[in-house]
């Protein structure tokens, strides 16, 4: 699995560098452009604070009172027998139903369990490799009034049980 | 949804708080939240604006366009009933590189953009078309590249390698864009063998 390591190592510098020498060449002011995009970083992360807020102390409520101990000891024994880490479960229910809900629950899991623990690595990697089903089959089919929506709920939530158990073998097969 | 799920998760806990006889807790628990929630938003400022600079400059330099179309030929075979040089192909193909790139909110645009031309292909009607399913299918089980936010909150809780998960976010993204694909082409296999009959 070592070359898997040197992708993760080598991928961002090298696109970076290649952006810059591509960009260079076809003539672009590279730092004014740089600069100007980088704003929009600001507004996106400014713009976030309230959804994350409100996300955030709903999710230590729920954790902080007990709830989630108690739903997770629930199912425990059937994850186990499945090879799911019970303490993923809540961050893989939410992932296709609220983007924001899961950037929270998944900064929660990598606070409580060290990002370098394998339950940290593996809702890392949960995050970033599946999307917000429903928001994207809302927001896109409510802009343009598509109401029966035929198949596309199903496709996409079986996609992502897909993305979830691919994330949950690689990260078992690379950091276990 | 959202709504049900963010007040179900408040409420829920604050019963089980009751139970449990843990007030103290739940009470520290809202405000240092908040509080995390924000330093958390900081947090990503600074690999956001890094990230969505250099993707400016790669956009400026028309290296997204070049990207696709390449990946043209492709992703034309996923969508066999769009005809060739329809706007609705561009607007499908620029989304999808967008998302690759961790541009979620150019990608927002050009995937509803995208929609409106399939919606005109389909005669306007309120019904998912084919191309549609696929391309919300495809959308859905992202394709980030690069999981920009992901690394930003690793680094805050000090990891010793915040990018270390890159590579098993890629190939998982890409098993699970495969299995998309895959789950739509068997959906459409099963409508069309259902009319048949």
């Amino acid at each position: 699995m070592q070359w898997i390591s040197t992708i993760s190592l080598w991928l961002i510098p090298i696109m970076i560098g290649f952006i810059l020498i591509y960009g260079t060449l076809k003539k672009v002011p590279t730092y004014e452009v740089f600069v100007e995009g980088g704003k929009e970083g600001v507004k996106i992360a400014i713009s976030i604070i309230p959804f994350l807020i409100g996300m955030l102390v709903a999710i230590t409520v729920f954790r902080e009172s007990g709830a989630l101990e108690f739903f997770v000891s629930l199912m425990q024994p059937a994850l186990l027998a499945l090879g799911i880490p019970p303490e993923i479960v809540p961050l893989a229910i939410i992932r296709p139903i609220s983007g924001t809900a899961a950037l929270g629950m998944m900064s929660d899991i990598v606070a409580a369990y060290g990002p370098d623990s394998f339950i940290g690595r593996l809702a890392s990697t949960l995050q970033g490799s599946t999307d917000t089903t429903l928001y994207v089959l809302t927001v896109y089919f409510g802009a343009v009034g598509i109401r029966k929506m035929g198949d596309a709920l199903k496709v996409g939530l079986l996609a992502d049980i897909v993305g979830i158990a691919a994330a949950i073998f690689i990260v078992t097969i690379m950091f276990a | 949804m959202v709504n049900l799920i963010w007040v179900g998760m408040t409420i829920i806990g604050l019963v089980f708080a009751i139970i449990n006889g843990r007030m103290e807790e739940i009470n520290e628990a809202i405000f240092k939240s908040a509080n995390e929630a924000v330093t958390l938003c900081i947090g990503l400022i600074s690999v956001l604006v890094f990230w969505l600079g250099i993707m400016r400059i790669a956009q400026e330099a028309g290296l997204l366009e070049k990207l696709a179309k390449l990946f043209r030929p492709f992703v034309k075979r996923l969508f066999p009933e769009i005809p060739d040089d329809h706007p609705a192909m561009g607007y499908i193909l620029s989304n999808m590189i967008a998302n690759m790139f961790g541009l979620g909110n150019a990608a927002t645009p050009l995937g509803i953009k995208a929609m409106e031309q399939l919606k005109i292909l389909n005669g306007g009607r309120d019904s998912a078309s084919r191309s549609m399913i696929t391309f919300l299918a495809i959308n859905t089980s992202s394709l980030t590249i690069i999981p920009t936010t992901v690394i930003a909150i690793r680094m805050k809780y000090d990891s010793a390698s915040p990018t270390e998960i890159v590579g098993p976010t890629l190939i998982a993204t890409m098993i699970s864009t495969i299995g998309a694909i895959l789950i739509d082409r068997y959906f459409h296999y099963r409508r069309t063998r259902r009319e048949v009959k």
